[in-house]
């Protein structure tokens, strides 16, 4: 333990603490634009200097451990000149668009400003000079709204391992880029989006497909279908003025209807289609000696890392498509039947977490039903856009189940959204294909929780079934490198590429905080115990839709509407 | 007076070993190894000497606080990185005298307990890189590197790192990043090299010019060094006199001549009138008196740093304003980019400088600038961005009238 | 396809030294020695060597002043411009190669001849104003001078 004083209270806590993290202890929040927690510290900002007694100089808090006797002043006047002016010389450097920027009411720079007393520039206002990289599907990057606090680049490197944006340049002329300023879309970005949800203030966002979905919903010829993944409903409310965790599930099918969606869905139903399939997939590859482990295929962003960094593990990975792309094909082969609705009228929109999903929907790959099988992909940011554009009262409406042909899901398919939920459900029916009986206990906690890797052996009617997950790519790589050493004791292997699963994707309200994503994932596990069936194949949508149409999984007709290949892309 | 530095720069074939030898070369090597490491660094420590880098810090200790480290390796980083302008010292020595360089730089090594050593010189002094690399060739052929060096059961070995065009490389924290195949930006310290340098090693990192001293130091012993020159900076150093001066050159000097010595009786004086002179390169802040004596405490007194004592001149011909306008095109040029204050700071000061410099300033932006560089000195994490507003805070400070002229 | 001169140079720095990100900076400039500049395919192949990112490798490239991705002039030209030549009129040699080039600071002539730079202080204070070009320096320059050595260059 270190005692030390900052303003003035004694404040004791352990060595190696940084001064930033002692001074909360002292009831001080030190302003930071490039600390964030999560990411190590990298001192780039300088907003947290504070002034040290006996020191010449003010110290970076983040980057400053404390000491024993050590006087800290974290807002003397020497500090909060130090910090105004820093501010001052971000905002000249910054452009002024924030009345339409994306990050209007939460853009950090903005905030801190404000806060700090930041009342006018006195430095001239440097001219944008830098191209928007839109070279991506998914994310576009604005090199002139970035003031280079680098957490994007930290948690491409450092939680993600993708590696693929970084500091260029140096000095005034620094930016984040990427090989030889190729852009995003030429790399072995995987559209994961945590660079969004880390970025302070609007420089990255994702590809908006909002006029789109209104040009749709506004054009009388088309019939637009909407699915949402199970993560919305545990994080949309943020958006709309309710406390975290709450569960929207009812409030947002009517949202969607509202907004005019011709037929409101729901994905989970098809996470639960996925399970049938991805149980069977598994079942088969144990019984009949495949390859294994088998490796989830439900996170594009995963997928696509799979793709550039482990071309060699592609065998392992399931051949099922995601439950976007389950529900693509068949909203404009299955529903369009049923409905008898004209395929090339339907708009088929989804609404995702995440903005790997835009990538993957564009995947040349996914036109099974002989269309596009998903035209417009939202986040969970861009429906809430959506809905306040419109003036829903989204707080108050009422709950309203998605239509029950392609809507009614089981607790398994609401929990694919927090990490671990995908093994979880798949292992509820895998057990049933193998022993033929229930399982008994449905929660199977060892593969919940935010621990970055997390294992359990389940006793399959005397099969030992040792299976892991991962969530975020830098922890699936520590699970791959062991596939790929021959050293894996797994049969199975959940990876989902963000952190938290996909509570915490890309899409999702703004926000870097595990924590949170916890929160949300708890809200999907409530669900789950509250659900009338907490099982795939007790669904009776998913019974009827084998009896209808698919009959069996891994079967003919799931064969080429649920099944996918992948492409091994390599590195540039 | 008698020289440590430069005694043998100017014999013919200088570089070599046999020349090195033949003025008593590599004799201070075997007397270092037959003391215990820690007699080698209570010489040093008696003998005064402080880093001729830029920030003075007394070697002695600096090896010290490296021995005691418990981790191992350790390494012996030589600073050859040399870029403030107006320095051009350092690659004298590393051009013809580099046995004097790794003589001292293998007792170094010895002293703080590492095998090997590391000479990072910039990219472009081609013919020192050249001259370096045969020396280390040489020493090895000798047994003056390699294993069990003299017999002794002390193994060290000596690469160069060849600089690829960056000033801030001269930076401890980023030379360090720099060998470590990183974008050479300063990291905060503490930690200190000495506690986490090269590979997260204990590292003590060492400019030319100081290593330079020690082969005599242990020859002649501590109390010896520190007989020289004035008592609170003992020893020779080598002033580089540039700018607007008749005789433009190296001089290897005791610490504590005064400024108005060194320009008339070394550099034939001031080609013009004096009008100011930066003691220590574009980092320091400008002097106008002469009678300044030109050793730490003095020129600290003075309100400058003497750093590497590269003495610019400027004359009255000149305009200030300009002056200060080219150092700071200088920072912003060799700014790394990370600290924010520093980026921007630099980017808005050449903005600033370069309107005013063409009379084109605002009134209010003059003390704007002295803001500026109390922030960047209060904020910045390296040497780079908190001196990078010397130039042009002192010139503000010396002669406000001038910039006024600039501004409406 | 013959393998790239570059890639030799490499190749001895890795078995010497080691597969460590240590050796990224003196591959770096041996490439750029060796190739005049630092292709698309030798970052490739230094980041599956030594397992660096590209995207740092490019990172650091960039960085210094001595490195480029981009084809430089058979002589590069690095004129000093910091104070003690400034205060020597450097601007007036910077104006002679110029207008003797035909090329302006940062760029390279058509013919791929030459490279003009200006350039942070090269340590040739003593002989200010001064430049480099390629390994050679040149001090004391005058307008008078700087002709007679981009003539014989260019002879």
């Amino acid at each position: 333990m270190v005692t030390l004083t900052i303003d003035g209270e004694s404040v004791s806590i352990a060595e190696g603490t940084s001064i930033m993290d002692a001074a909360e202890q002292a009831h001080i929040h030190i302003p930071r634009l490039c600390y964030l927690e999560g990411l190590d510290a990298y001192g780039g900002c300088r907003l947290c200097a504070v002034e040290i007694e006996g020191e010449p100089r003010l110290a970076a808090s983040c980057m400053r451990q404390v000491s024993p006797g050590m006087k800290v002043l974290t807002h003397s006047p020497r500090v909060r000149k130090a910090r105004r002016m820093i501010v001052e010389l971000l905002l000249a450097n910054h452009p002024t668009e924030c009345f339409t920027c994306e990050r209007n009411q939460i853009c950090e720079l903005l905030k801190l400003a404000f806060e700090l007393g930041v009342t006018e520039v006195r430095f001239n206002s440097l001219k944008p000079v830098y191209e928007l990289d839109e070279t991506s599907s998914a994310i576009i990057r604005d090199s002139n709204k970035c003031i280079l606090c680098g957490r994007c680049v930290r948690v491409c490197h450092d939680v993600q391992t993708v590696s693929v944006i970084g500091f260029i340049n140096r000095g005034p002329d620094t930016i984040v880029s990427t090989l030889m300023e190729n852009g995003l879309g030429n790399v072995e970005c995987t559209n994961c989006g945590q660079c969004i949800q880390v970025c302070p203030v609007g420089a990255i966002k994702e590809r908006s497909a909002v006029d789109e979905v209104w040009a749709a919903l506004d054009d009388p010829t088309k019939h637009v279908v909407v699915q949402e993944a199970p993560a919305i409903r545990a994080a949309l409310g943020e958006e709309l003025g309710l406390s975290p965790g709450t569960l929207v599930a009812g409030r947002m099918h009517a949202a969607l209807r509202k907004l005019g969606f011709d037929a409101v869905f729901d994905t989970n139903f098809s996470a639960d289609l996925t399970i049938m399939e991805e149980a069977s997939e598994l079942v088969k590859r144990v019984t009949e000696g495949g390859v294994l482990p088998q490796i989830t295929s439900c996170s594009p962003g995963w997928i696509k890392f799979v793709e550039h960094f482990y071309p060699d593990l592609l065998p392992n990975v399931s051949s099922c498509k995601s439950p976007q792309q389950m529900f693509g094909p068949l909203a404009k082969t299955y529903y369009a039947e049923k409905g008898s609705i004209d395929p090339a009228k339907i708009v088929s929109v989804s609404i995702m977490p995440c903005t790997a999903k835009k990538f993957e929907a564009l995947r040349p790959e996914m036109t099974d039903s002989g269309f596009q099988d998903v035209d417009y992909v939202l986040t969970t940011r861009e429906l809430s856009r959506m809905i306040k554009e419109a003036g829903i009262n989204f707080a108050s409406l009422p709950d309203e189940p998605a239509s029950e042909l392609m809507g009614l899901y089981s607790g398994a398919g609401t929990i694919f959204g927090a990490t671990g939920g995908v093994m979880e459900a798949a292992l509820r029916t895998a057990y049933k294909l193998v022993t033929n009986k229930e399982l008994e206990n449905l929660d199977i906690l060892p593969v919940r929780g935010l621990n970055g890797i997390k294992t359990a052996t389940v006793d399959v009617d005397g099969l030992e079934v040792k299976v892991a997950v991962a969530h975020g790519l830098g922890n699936a790589r520590k699970l791959l490198d062991e596939v790929r050493a021959g050293k894996s004791p797994y049969h199975f292997i959940e990876i989902m590429a963000c952190p938290g699963g996909c509570v915490g994707g890309g899409g999702q309200p703004i926000s870097f905080d595990l924590a949170l994503r916890g929160t949300r994932g708890q809200t999907l596990y409530n669900e789950d115990k509250a659900l009338p069936y907490r099982r795939s194949h007790d669904n009776p949508s998913i019974k009827k839709i084998y009896q209808d149409y698919l009959e069996k999984p891994l079967g003919e007709k799931s064969h080429h509407l649920l099944h996918t290949k992948y492409t091994a892309r390599g590195m540039k | 007076m008698e020289k440590i530095l430069t005694k043998n720069i100017d014999k013919p074939k200088a570089s070599d070993i046999e020349v090195y030898l033949a003025g008593g070369g590599y004799q201070a090597l075997p007397k270092a190894l037959s003391l215990k490491p820690e007699g080698v660094i209570s010489e040093v420590k008696k003998s005064k000497l402080v880093g001729r880098g830029g920030a003075a810090f007394p070697v002695g200790l600096k090896w010290d606080f490296t021995r005691k480290e418990s981790t191992q390796p350790r390494f012996i980083v030589c600073n050859a990185d040399e870029g403030e302008p107006g320095t051009f010292k350092d690659r004298v020595i590393l051009k013809n005298d580099p046995h004097l360089l790794i003589e001292a730089i293998i007792i170094a090594g010895y002293a703080i307990g590492a095998d090997k050593g590391f000479i990072y010189i910039r990219g472009e002094y081609y013919d020192e890189i050249e001259a370096v690399n045969n020396a280390i060739q040489q020493a090895k052929q000798k047994g003056y590197l390699g294993s069990n060096i003299l017999s002794s059961d002390f193994s060290f070995d000596i690469q160069v790192y060849r600089g690829v065009g960056a000033y801030i490389c001269g930076e401890e924290t980023s030379l360090i990043q720099s060998m470590e195949g990183n974008r050479p930006c300063p990291d905060d310290r503490p930690p200190f090299p000495t506690q986490s340098g090269f590979m997260d090693k204990p590292t003590a990192l060492n400019n030319v010019e100081t290593l330079a001293n020690i082969p005599s130091i242990i020859n002649r012993g501590g109390d010896w060094y520190s007989g020289i020159g004035s008592p609170d900076s003992p020893g020779t150093k080598l002033f580089c006199l540039s700018g607007q001066v008749n005789k433009p050159g190296l001089y290897e000097l005791p610490l504590g001549i005064t400024l108005g010595e060194l320009i008339e009786n070394y550099g034939s004086g001031v080609n013009g009138k004096l009008k100011a002179v930066l003691p220590g390169g574009v980092s320091s802040r400008l002097l106008t008196d002469p009678e300044v004596k030109l050793d730490y405490k003095d020129v600290a007194r003075a309100g400058s740093m003497l750093g590497s004592a590269s003495v610019i001149v400027i004359n009255q011909d000149t305009s200030i304003v300009d002056v200060a306008r080219n150092t700071v095109e200088f920072f912003t040029h060799e700014s790394c980019g990370k600290c924010s204050i520093c980026r921007e700071g630099t980017r808005q000061a050449r903005e600033i400088l370069t309107r005013m410099a063409n009379g084109n300033g605002s009134a209010g932006e003059i003390d704007l600038l002295l803001e500026l560089g109390e922030v960047m000195y209060d904020t910045a994490c390296c040497g780079l961005g908190q001196a990078a507003m010397n130039v042009p805070t002192s010139a503000i400070t010396l002669f406000r009238n001038e910039f006024e002229q600039k501004v409406r | 396809m013959s393998a790239a001169p570059w890639k030799a140079k490499v190749d001895d720095i890795i078995t010497q030294q080691g597969r460590v990100k240590e050796v990224l900076l003196p591959c770096l400039g041996a490439i750029q020695e060796v190739s005049g500049y630092i292709p698309q395919p030798a970052i490739s192949y230094l980041q599956e060597c030594l397992d660096v990112p590209s995207v740092d490798i490019y990172g650091v490239i960039t960085f210094y002043g001595m490195l480029t991705t981009k084809q430089q002039g058979k002589y590069v030209i690095r004129l000093c411009n910091s104070l003690p030549c400034h205060l020597n009129k450097s601007e007036n040699i910077l104006r002679v190669v110029e207008r003797k080039l035909g090329i302006k600071a940062g760029e390279t002539s058509p013919d791929g001849k030459f490279t003009l730079e200006t350039v942070a202080c090269l340590g040739l204070c003593d002989k200010a104003p001064a430049m480099m070009i390629n390994d050679k320096s040149y001090g004391n320059l005058t307008e008078a001078t700087t002709q007679e050595i981009l003539a014989e260059l260019n002879g």
